[in-house]
């Protein structure tokens, strides 16, 4: 049951949690305690500390942006309005607020902020659903398409929007990749025919991606009712996070074990059971490998996608946000990188689990 | 194979039996930026139907080379060998091959193991003819509670075994062991070379052993082949070992002849 346990966590990423397991149990409380403290509260206590020298960096900068004003004021307008500027920027008015990096607390404030708008949205999408529903009801009955909320879209919404958009994108990134991969793995000569195309696109930048599938979309869909947005932004991810799934598929499909491929020489296995008894899952452990870098770049490379494909998700509400200027876009930019930098960690230990299962060389050496 | 059970015991040495495999004028050249390395040279061999022969030499002198060549598993450079009268073209299930690591697929269940090679030899069999063949095999080499282990929980002497039932299970015309004991500890390798007699006592499929332990050639085989150290190595010298089957460790070891095999044995390689 304990070891059970243990062996779960481990392959969830969460194996900091085994000494408090252990400790539970009562197996060895003072040398657990030390593991514990060392894997767990460190890191935790380092969290911390950075938070103080936010705290502090951000307090340093407001009093510099602050003072700055004040002798602006001074300056231009003389002793008079600097005075009225320290006590304006003193009772915390918004208008005369410094606008720099914003304090932890702001930033907590911010993602407060976020989550009450997003309830008072999704209220208001609920309030709509109902006032329209009988319609809804009459136009289905006519064969004409329901009435949908185009409201704007709340920061968790955008959330998943950009979940979507990389989920498309990595589906799509599997799909080219993997087969591709294979057929090169399988064959020396494919895979210096196209080593070179291949090193030449790999380093090739998102924006640029972003560009080139733009030009190809733009002609080839023409039907309005399609998300083009959407569509350019999950193909472009692909494409840019491809390049580590094509690279590990070919080179675990190349190297498999000499005695694998014996053993199917020995039993004349065709090319087809070739394929999928041995080659395949011989080289699924690089497969998904390659799989978690793909998700792990494709997180990184759809901020800055989506942030010029104008499609909805986290990259375009950071842009807005900073185009919006308002006195708390700041802080909701940090909370909306804190976001990103969560959910992409939570990809990778969900890949990494994936992985993990997969890999059947653990017992072996 | 019921009359080769019957026959055995009470023939010493079966008079005329045919050649099974044939190897004539074999040479195995392996070209070098500096020239081409001729790893085997003018090769001649001879084994017999049901014969047990191990290979002895020296490390580096291609008795490996020999076995895979045997196999099909590397090319023939110059002359033929020939596996009951056809000559050996390609890798194929007829020479079933048990490799020095286990080789199995780590993805795979022992059962599973055994399975893949015997879809392959017995196509038209039901799924329940197959699963026992392989059930057969396994249980013989004392993995009758494991069949649906992975192989990544077997330990490397079970996972040895498994490659021994694999094999076996094959029905080959020629079974090939390519120092299939070399990576055990020695207390496993002794247990692992009285299942592979007890089980080839039954079956009497031609086998050939590539063996660098002195003990183990005498113990497993019929006859020892040694072969000279390479470049251009050949066959050196034979020697009959003509102990009676089934045999049993202990008797092999008290009997009075057994040390002069061994003396002749290392006598040759010492020199």
């Amino acid at each position: 049951m304990k070891d059970k346990s243990i062996k779960t966590l481990k392959m969830f990423g969460l194996g900091f949690l085994e000494p408090l397991i252990r400790i539970f149990s009562g197996e060895e409380p003072a040398k657990n305690g030390k593991i514990f403290f060392t894997r767990a509260l460190l890191p935790l206590l380092s969290i911390f500390v950075f938070i103080a020298i936010w705290h502090a960096g951000a307090m340093a900068l407001y009093n510099s942006e602050a003072d700055a004003r004040i002798e602006k004021a001074r300056e231009e307008q003389g002793e008079e309005a600097a005075i009225a500027m320290q006590e304006c920027i003193e009772s915390g008015d918004i208008s005369c607020q410094p606008n720099t990096l914003p304090s932890p607390a702001q930033v907590y404030g911010a993602f407060q902020a976020l989550c009450q708008d997003h309830q008072s949205i999704s209220e208001k999408k609920d309030d709509f659903k109902e006032r329209v529903s009988e319609t809804n009801e009459q136009r289905e009955a006519q064969g004409l398409d329901p009435i949908t909320y185009t409201g704007r879209p709340s920061f968790l919404d955008q959330i998943g929007t950009s979940l979507k958009t990389v989920f498309a994108g990595c589906l799509l990134a599997m799909f080219i990749a993997v087969p591709i991969g294979i057929i090169i793995g399988l064959s020396p000569s494919l895979r210096t025919s196209f080593n070179w195309l291949i090193q030449i696109l790999k380093p090739v930048s998102p924006v640029v991606w972003l560009l080139l599938v733009f030009m190809i979309v733009k002609t080839v869909i023409t039907d309005p009712s399609l998300d083009k947005s959407f569509i350019i932004s999950f193909i472009s991810v692909g494409l840019c996070a491809m390049w580590a799934t094509l690279v590990n598929t070919s080179m675990g499909v190349s190297t498999v074990d000499k005695d694998f491929i014996n053993v199917a020489k020995v039993l004349k296995l065709n090319i087809g059971q070739n394929i999928f008894k041995i080659i395949l899952p011989a080289s699924l452990p690089l497969i998904f490998t390659g799989l978690r870098i793909t998700v792990s770049v494709a997180w990184m490379v759809l901020i800055a996608i989506e942030l010029l494909a104008q499609s909805p998700g986290l990259g375009s509400f950071v842009w807005e946000e900073f185009q919006n200027g308002a006195n708390d876009s700041n802080a909701k930019i940090i909370v909306a990188m804190f976001v990103i930098g969560l959910i992409g960690f939570l990809l990778d230990r969900i890949m990494l689990s994936v992985q993990n299962m997969m890999s059947f060389n653990k017992g072996m050496a | 194979m019921q009359t080769q059970l019957q026959a055995v015991p009470t023939m010493p040495e079966p008079v005329a039996r045919p050649d099974m495999l044939v190897c004539q004028d074999l040479k195995k050249v392996y070209p070098t930026p500096t020239g081409d390395y001729v790893v085997l040279d003018d090769l001649q061999l001879s084994i017999k139907e049901s014969e047990f022969v191990s290979i002895i030499g020296h490390s580096g002198c291609g008795k490996s080379t020999l076995l895979t060549m045997i196999a099909g598993l590397n090319e023939i450079s110059g002359g033929q060998i020939i596996v009951d009268k056809d000559p050996v073209r390609e890798a194929g299930p007829d020479r079933a091959v048990v490799f020095q690591s286990p080789s199995l697929l780590p993805w795979l269940t022992a059962l599973q193991n055994v399975m893949i090679g015997v879809k392959q030899v017995f196509p038209s069999a039901s799924r329940a003819e197959k699963e026992e063949i392989c059930k057969y095999y396994l249980d013989k080499v004392g993995l009758g509670n494991d069949f649906h282990k992975r192989a990544t929980d077997l330990s490397q002497g079970m996972q040895q075994r498994v490659g021994i039932a694999r094999a076996f299970a094959l029905k080959p015309k020629v079974l090939l062991l390519d120092e299939p004991f070399g990576m055990l500890d020695s207390l496993t390798r002794g247990e692992l070379q009285d299942v592979l007699l007890e089980i080839w006592q039954k079956e009497k499929i031609t086998a050939v052993a590539i063996t660098h332990d002195v003990d183990e050639s005498i113990f497993l085989a019929d006859r020892v082949i040694m072969m000279t150290s390479g470049p251009y190595a050949k066959i050196g010298d034979e020697l009959e070992i003509p102990f009676e089957r089934p045999r049993n460790r202990k008797e092999v070891l008290e009997h009075p002849d057994y040390y002069d095999y061994r003396a002749y044995l290392l006598n040759f390689l010492n020199h």
